[in-house]
């Protein structure tokens, strides 16, 4: 049978005559393609190298800096990305590995990772010794640790959810499960994931940075970066530097933002489920681009091709047990079995933890570390209070202005993408010249970088207000407190508490960095959780490393349950304008 | 088993038989209460070339039944047969289309009817050139690189109809295919499914379509076994001989569907007698399953069936028709009314009481007590609630007090339902009051 169909012959006949676009594509890709093998490598080359060049204040090496910079945050979001595909899929298939992956998942999202950066190094570095790969290696599982949890949790939350029609075409039509994985799971997960893997990645500039220079016991490792570079201009009084490695940075998460997340979002558009097709879609030059090139296009064609064999494969494996150790092995018993296995192991788990604490530290230590955990939450609601008291009456009036908001609210997302440790030299400067408190004035540093993620909630909250909501205030004149209490309050506390939490949970993180700062020879120390944190991890002290950390988790996870999960839950059940 | 004394066609009677079901049970365990029978006792057999149509009202299992067929549910017990091998899964050879088309949306048309071949391994080119010929019958050309979402409801359908024929099924089974689609389109879907039925161009034997619309089943079937609510049971099978194209307006068609009509609101003899004082509605005493239908809803039927042309007695194909309802939707609404005395069913007629007239001729506050009085008299769970609240010295009672003592008559989601179609009623009528927040009943009134 002859078919005469446009979408059959598509396939053969294309016009191969290149355009403009595709200069502009060629160029990108090739730039790109040369930074890559450059920056590689680098990595390969001795440790002794490092030595040999030192990290300079050059502000024309920055360049070189922040792209090595950019290569670990890179590095660390595909390894997030295979992790969250791997630990996702498993927790939400296997009903056993639910039980343990995600309250596992829950916890680890809880845990400080900064406190875990030195033994992080150490591990690396035995695996290669002698060699830069282990070093970078480090930072970038620390970057990793950063940004996993999160995708994860989004992705296993898609899977879970996804809609009953969808779950029973690929039944009916009898998919395999990687045809399902692909054509289904990732699908529906993909707004999803890349809303995480965007804030995961502006999570991770903060810890890039801190993760550079990195010192275990008595030696200091440096590698080539921005966060290197602020380090050494920290060691040098250079502000100077430290105002060029701000710049470089802004360049950086500036053109991050435009070559591969806005491409991105504008893509995995097409993923939403909803059916309609109303609203704005959000868009992309560089996509666009892409999607007009010609040569790009034929020469992208196979490398697409191939890519979309993927899915269309069954590659099924046949079942490895016979029938009857499979019967076994779903019933009660092995349910059972498994039960007492996961409790006898977190028990165990749970004694190793504390004999390796009390080999060196006492209840005394133990009550210290508490109260100095205790000082850290009051800084930690103190400035939660004041971040919110100041952004949420200017997040709605921007919020209810679509043009000021369309202005702001980019320039919100990219200020909660800033590391804010970067900045954090200003400050320091500012309170030892003018001899203010450490313990009161190295506090706002712990919100500097998060409370931005109020202000862009709020903003949103308040232009998704309702306008016939807007419009009924207005006719019954319901005005001045009445106003907000009733009417504007409710409307955004949903999107208040979901910036709340990460707001939250960033300032905790923070607080390791944020509690101790130093300005060459001087050092401020504020009293507080992090410090103590900080200050073991420095000493190489791991006892004292592994209970500062664990109390420190064990007071994000209670201030969650207790505080933020109620709320939330009391934000979805009373407070939805639907 | 009763069937209709019509001429029979041999066609479809010597056809092979691609499924049989005998004795088809599904029941939904509960932890502690009474187990959930969805389906009762079902046994059926399909053969090729015929279109068989399962009427029911919601909640009668029939898209069970279907998923049932799909190997997509399992039964409780009884024995699915497809094809004479046992099903244990979704058998080759059968093919479904859903009632909210369920494409994804991150596909293109042309994808979106490629996915059930790759799913069975069929070579790319092979894969497209049978998805163009699908596109190309189904009325899709043209489409192939739209997204589902740059569609219309009628063309999203049509996405629906050539992914499922794209696999050349022997059985094609259809969820309340046209029941998400407007009036107009949903009719053109119809009669152009029907014609590449007639000139035999759908590469499928058989059809199996779920529907609560009885003029669709009677347009579209050859066959047709309605079921009954709580358990889901095959009540009767009706075959129709119409020859093709069926129009709406021969009288034989109109008959046809009155006596559907008269079938679906007339129960058994014995179920009759058992529940004589619930009416239509499932379940007796407290564990009578009412349907959440605004108080609002109830005064307008009466309002409507009062005035002109009907003059307090309606057919009720009729006033369906006038009131753009479909049948499923609209029994529930006679049965309440049946419930309440306000009205009465009496060969396929809706009538309204006495007291129906005088709730349609009363002021406000005079409706509020004839409604109090009748939700007193005759729906005892009113009663319940009414009276547990005057004990009581506190005079407030929680939800769950009540909710709970429903769920051993009924599914948890039914007993929700109920719980709600009280609360409202309880308030329009002033019986009791509801705090929702606190989740509990009480006899105040703000005033």
């Amino acid at each position: 049978m002859t078919m005469h169909h446009p979408a059959m012959e598509a396939v053969h006949r294309r016009r191969y005559v290149p355009n403009l676009w595709d200069a502009l594509a060629f160029g990108l890709v090739f730039a790109g393609l040369i930074i890559l093998v450059h920056g590689g490598r680098e990595t390969l080359a001795p440790l002794a190298s490092l030595e040999r060049s030192p990290v300079s204040l050059d502000p024309a090496k920055l360049p070189e800096y922040a792209l090595r910079t950019t290569m670990r945050m890179l590095a660390a979001i595909i390894a997030s990305l295979v992790f969250t595909f791997a630990y996702g899929a498993l927790a939400a298939k296997s009903r056993r590995a639910e039980m343990v992956l995600v309250p596992l998942l829950d916890i680890l999202q809880s845990v400080p990772v900064l406190g875990f950066l030195s033994f992080t190094v150490l591990g690396f570095m035995a695996l290669f010794p002698g060699q830069v790969v282990g070093v970078e290696l480090a930072a970038i599982f620390a970057i990793f640790t950063s940004q996993a949890w999160n995708m994860t949790f989004s992705f296993y939350q898609s899977l879970k959810t996804v809609p009953g029609d969808l779950d029973e075409v690929s039944r009916a039509f009898r998919l395999s499960g990687w045809q399902r994985f692909w054509r289904l799971e990732v699908p529906f997960s993909m707004p999803g994931l890349v809303w995480n893997t965007m804030m995961s990645m502006s999570g991770g500039w903060f810890f890039v940075v801190a993760s550079e220079a990195i010192s275990v016991g008595n030696t200091t490792i440096t590698l080539p970066g921005i966060g290197a570079y602020v380090a050494l201009a920290i060691e040098q009084r250079n502000l100077a530097a430290v105002g060029w490695a701000v710049a470089a940075m802004l360049a950086v998460i500036l053109i991050y933002d435009q070559l591969l997340f806005r491409p991105l979002v504008a893509w995995s558009d097409k993923f939403r489920v909803e059916q309609s097709a109303g609203g704005s879609a959000p868009r992309s030059w560089l996509l666009d681009a892409a999607r007009r090139t010609r040569l790009l296009q034929i020469v992208l064609a196979p490398v697409g091709d191939l890519l979309g064999r993927v899915p269309q494969q069954r590659l099924q494996l046949s079942p490895a047990l016979p029938n009857k150790a499979r019967k076994l092995w779903r019933g009660a018993w092995a349910d059972r079995a498994w039960s007492v296995l996961v409790v006898v192991v977190s028990v165990y788990a749970l004694w190793l933890i504390a004999s390796f604490v009390a080999t060196e530290l006492a209840w005394p230590e133990v009550a210290k570390v508490l109260g100095l955990g205790v000082i850290t939450m009051l800084r930690v609601v103190v400035l939660m209070a004041l971040a919110t008291v100041i952004w949420v009456p200017a997040g709605v009036w921007i919020g209810l202005r679509p043009r000021v908001a369309e202005r702001v609210q980019p320039l919100a997302q990219f200020l909660a993408a800033f590391p804010a440790n970067i900045v954090f030299p200003f400050a320091v400067v500012a309170i030892v010249r003018l001899g203010l408190s450490p313990d009161v004035c190295l506090s706002p540093l712990m919100v500097l970088g998060t409370q931005w993620y109020i202000l862009f909630n709020v903003i949103a909250g308040a232009s998704a207000f309702p306008n016939d909501l807007k419009e009924a205030a207005s006719t019954f004149r319901i005005r001045g407190w009445s106003w907000w209490r009733k009417v504007i309050l409710p409307g955004i506390f949903p999107y208040y508490v979901t910036g709340a939490i990460t707001a939250s949970g960033g300032s905790w993180n923070a607080s390791i960095v944020a509690e101790v700062a130093s300005w060459g020879g001087t050092r401020l120390t504020a009293h507080g959780l992090g410090a103590y944190i900080a200050q073991a991890t420095e000493a190489g002290d791991y006892p004292r490393v592994v209970l500062g950390v664990a109390v420190m988790s064990l007071f994000v996870i209670v201030f969650n349950r207790l505080l933020w999960r109620p709320l939330y839950a009391f934000a979805g059940r009373r407070m939805r304008l639907d | 088993m009763a069937t209709f004394d019509l001429p029979k066609t041999t066609a479809a009677m010597a056809g092979v038989p691609l499924v049989d079901l005998a004795g088809v049970c599904k029941v939904y365990h509960k932890q502690d209460n009474l187990d959930l029978v969805v389906l009762e006792d079902v046994s059926l057999t399909i053969r090729e070339g015929e279109i068989v149509g399962l009427l029911g009202r919601s909640g009668s299992g029939k898209s069970t039944l279907l998923r049932i067929i799909a190997g997509l549910i399992r039964p409780s017990s009884g024995s699915v047969h497809w094809r004479g091998q046992p099903v244990s899964g979704p058998s080759e050879g059968v093919a479904m289309v859903f009632q909210s088309f369920a494409l994804f949306p991150w596909l293109t048309v042309l994808e979106n009817v490629e996915v059930g071949l790759e799913a069975i391994g069929v070579p790319a080119v092979e894969r497209r050139r049978r998805a163009l010929e699908a596109i190309d019958l189904i009325g899709l050309d043209g489409f192939e690189s739209a997204y589902p979402k740059e569609l219309s409801g009628g063309m999203r359908q049509r996405v629906g109809f050539a992914r499922a024929l794209v696999v050349h099924p022997r059985l094609m089974l259809m969820d309340e295919p046209f029941s998400a689609l407007d009036v107009l389109t949903a009719e053109t879907l119809r009669t152009d499914l029907i014609d590449l039925w007639m000139e035999g161009r759908l590469p499928i034997k058989s059809i199996l379509m779920v529907t609560h619309n009885i003029e669709e089943a009677v347009l579209m079937c050859d066959r047709l076994l309605i079921f009954s609510s709580n358990p889901g049971q095959v009540a009767s099978e009706v075959r129709i001989d119409l020859d093709h194209p069926r129009s709406r307006a021969d009288p034989a068609f109109r008959q046809l569907v009155d006596e559907i009509y008269g079938r679906m609101t007339q129960r058994a003899p014995a179920e009759k007698m058992e529940k004589r004082v619930s009416e239509g509605l499932p379940g007796t005493g407290i564990g009578m399953a009412l349907p959440h239908l605004s108080t609002n809803v109830l005064a307008g039927l009466m309002e409507a069936l009062a005035a002109r042309p009907y003059d307090g007695r309606a057919d009720l194909p009729d006033l369906a028709a006038t009131l753009q309802m479909e049948a499923d939707e609209i029994f529930p609404m006679v049965e309440t009314l049946q419930l309440l005395r306000f009205a009465e069913m009496a060969d396929g007629d809706v009538q309204l009481t006495e007291l129906g007239r005088h709730f349609v001729n009363s002021d406000v506050d005079a409706r509020k007590r004839l409604f109090a009085e009748h939700l007193l008299a005759y729906v005892p769970l009113a009663a319940l609630i009414r009276r547990v609240l005057d004990e009581r010295s506190s005079h407030l009672a929680p939800f769950t007090r009540f909710s709970e003592e429903l769920e051993d008559f009924m599914s948890e989601d039914r007993a929700e339902e109920t719980m709600r179609a009280i609360i409202s009623w309880g308030r329009y009528a002033e019986l009791f009051g509801y705090d929702e927040q606190a989740k509990q009943f009480n006899l105040e009134n703000p005033t």
